[in-house]
């Protein structure tokens, strides 16, 4: 199975990072919409990682479920952690120069999502989807 | 950095998203534009983003705000060309990019901007 990982350290890095979501989502035979929905989340997450969390890196990789097919990927920095996890979801929210739905929009175009975070250890954001 | 380049048709000017774009370009892009619609007097903007196959928040708020800026410069923005995927994507997001015109192809996007969209 396809498992790599990349470092997230400038804008550049947010571009490879979609890209290789857009490989492995192919080889997971996500459907094109599953697809675009998957690589915009990972997009505003490597850029998460890149300006909240100083940088780190993304882990991506193809996983199966029994008949199921679908990507994995990880994005982890050693950021400063976000404090109030759940006013970070909320939509609007934005203590930078986004729209405010990053984090939130990013859940929404995922099967599964989490976050592992408190102040002063980063941030660990872990999202999957499924091909139907 | 690639730049963006910037087509005058008649009163109109074309900006032609060729690939992602990163920070820099982007401001490089809203200062040439500011720059061309000031000094062609141009009355409307057109951004074709049919290359693009993915729009993230960071790229939605680059056409809110190229098309703010032209408003400000009295030029009316219509963004032309979105893939499907991505207008999917962009509602489930909630990215509804308030405030910016659309039309599915270029032809459609000149149509509205000259004036007769209605009948488009």
């Amino acid at each position: 199975m396809t498992r790599r990982e990349l470092p997230i350290n400038d804008d550049g890095d947010v571009v490879r990072v979609r890209q290789l979501v857009r490989s492995v989502a192919v080889d997971a035979r996500l459907s094109l919409v599953e697809q675009t929905k998957l690589v915009t989340a990972a997009s505003e997450l490597a850029r998460n990682t890149l300006t909240y969390g100083g940088g780190g890196a993304a882990t991506v990789e193809h996983i199966t479920n029994g008949t199921k097919s679908g990507v994995r990927a990880i994005f982890r920095d050693k950021g400063p952690g976000i404090a109030d996890l759940d006013l970070a979801l909320t939509d609007g929210y934005t203590s930078g120069k986004g729209l405010g739905l990053g984090l939130g929009g990013a859940r929404r175009l995922v099967d599964e999502f989490s976050v592992e975070s408190s102040p002063g250890s980063g941030t660990t954001v872990t999202v999957t989807k499924w091909a139907r | 950095m690639d730049s963006v380049p910037i087509l005058k048709i008649g009163d109109v000017l074309l900006v032609s998203i060729q690939t992602d774009l990163q920070d820099e370009a982007v401001m490089a892009l809203q200062e040439s534009l500011a720059e061309r619609i000031s000094s062609t007097g141009a009355s409307g903007v057109i951004i074709d983003i049919s290359v693009l196959d993915v729009v993230d928040s960071f790229a939605g708020r680059m056409l809110a705000t190229v098309a703010a800026i032209s408003r400000v410069l009295d030029a009316e923005t219509v963004v032309v060309g979105m893939r499907p995927a991505v207008a999917i994507t962009l509602v489930e997001m909630g990215l509804s990019l308030d405030g910016i015109k659309t039309a599915l192809d270029l032809e459609r996007g000149m149509r509205l901007l000259s004036g007769d969209g209605a009948l488009a």
